[in-house]
């Protein structure tokens, strides 16, 4: 646990009236308040930090304590238990913002020193909704194509979570009363995944079409034939028509990615035919080349 | 049939200390819906995420309701533009070389 400054949390100095540390709290709040700065965990975790420092510092007697015990804040402990083996009660009056912080949110060096409890009996008698969990979760482009049952372990606790086929790169669900705990009897918060799809060395994804490439023999280029492909979902026939020319780009409908919960539904499967011109020809080979570049001319 | 639920406006205002007169604003203001019911305001509760959002706006920043609408436009907006940076990160993959 490492000493935490909370003047220059703030961005004050140890000379900082109760004005001036109001002044900077609210300054800081504004930018970095959990509210406008949805899923940025960053501004979140400073917004914790100012919330702390608001805490002690606004509050006289812990602020006296903090100056006077801050870097050596084991001592601080022992200040803690002579206190209370005087009986004296402790004076949580000071004021902390309600955006779903609760004490468990504050850290561990506000927690040897001041026991744990932020905040006053403002926050102690009214209801607040848990704060709202972010998570990320990464998927390969074949685990994002079926609908499929995952396990996730969210602060200790395992959630089940089904993901449903076609989840977007980048899409983001909630999961409600997945958060943590209401404050006071007050709602539990909810649970936000986002998923990250990894690239697939196969195909390619723009929506719900799939795209991809196949190599194709010249002969079967130019004579025609057909050929077998692997989906993502088990193999299909493509019919190459004669003379298909280097770069030819086929569709096949409903063979792509399916439709974000909507059932039955697919975007198309967009294959690229790359023809490979044989190397290594024997001399055989090379004459009959020769014999039809010159039917060409 | 979904069943929709209801919060009293009076106990919604009791438990997050604020007047009734600020959820009549934002009412007025459009950012939140409100429904009598028995001769009883209430918020929906799919609006009650948005109603205690405005309620920290303004208690925690002293944010008043001009600046609330403004502020929500605005994060509206970005949401928008974030979703469609997403979208075009996605379409964009197409054209990059696998790693």
């Amino acid at each position: 646990m490492s000493f935490i400054d909370y003047y220059e949390i703030l961005g004050i100095n140890k000379k900082a009236t109760e004005d001036d540390i109001k002044k900077a709290y609210r300054k800081l709040a504004r930018k970095l308040h959990p509210d406008l700065n949805p899923n940025d965990k960053e501004a979140n975790k400073k917004f914790q930090q100012i919330n702390e420092a608001n805490e002690v510092l606004s509050d006289p007697e812990k602020r006296k304590k903090y100056d006077q015990y801050g870097e050596n804040w084991q001592h601080g402990e022992e200040y803690e238990k002579a206190r209370q083996a005087q009986g004296r009660q402790a004076n949580t009056g000071g004021q902390h913002f309600s955006s779903g912080f609760d004490d468990s949110d504050f850290s561990d060096f506000f927690g040897s020193m001041f026991g744990g409890s932020a905040g006053g009996s403002k926050t102690s008698q009214a209801k607040f909704r848990g704060q709202d969990y972010n998570s990320e979760l990464a998927l390969t482009l074949r685990d994002a194509f079926t609908t499929h049952a995952r396990t996730l372990t969210i602060n200790g606790k395992n959630v089940r979570i089904t993901i449903p086929a076609g989840i977007e790169n980048g899409q983001t669900i909630k999961l409600k009363g997945y958060g943590s705990k209401g404050v006071n009897g007050g709602p539990d918060g909810d649970l936000y995944i986002t998923f990250s799809i990894v690239n697939d060395p196969l195909f390619k994804r723009a929506g719900n079409d799939l795209y991809s490439t196949v190599n194709l023999d010249l002969y079967t280029a130019i004579l025609g034939g057909e050929i077998t492909f692997d989906t993502l979902n088990g193999k299909i026939k493509l019919k190459i028509n004669p003379e298909t020319q280097n770069g030819t780009k086929i569709r096949v409908k409903g063979k792509g990615f399916p439709v974000y919960k909507k059932e039955g539904q697919s975007g198309d499967l967009y294959v690229t035919y790359l023809i490979q011109i044989p190397t290594n020809l024997t001399e055989k080979q090379k004459e009959l080349f020769a014999e039809l570049a010159g039917f060409s001319k | 049939m979904e069943m929709q639920e209801f919060i009293p406006i009076d106990i919604f205002c009791r438990q997050h200390g604020v007047e009734i007169s600020f959820i009549s604003s934002l009412q007025e203001f459009g950012l939140i819906e409100v429904t009598r019911i028995n001769e009883a305001e209430c918020i929906p509760l799919n609006q009650l995420v948005r109603a205690e959002k405005f309620v920290r706006l303004h208690g925690d920043l002293e944010i008043n309701l001009e600046g609330i609408d403004v502020i929500t436009h605005l994060l509206q907006r970005i949401k928008d533009m974030q979703a469609q940076i997403q979208e075009l990160k996605n379409r964009l993959g197409l054209y990059e070389e696998n790693q």
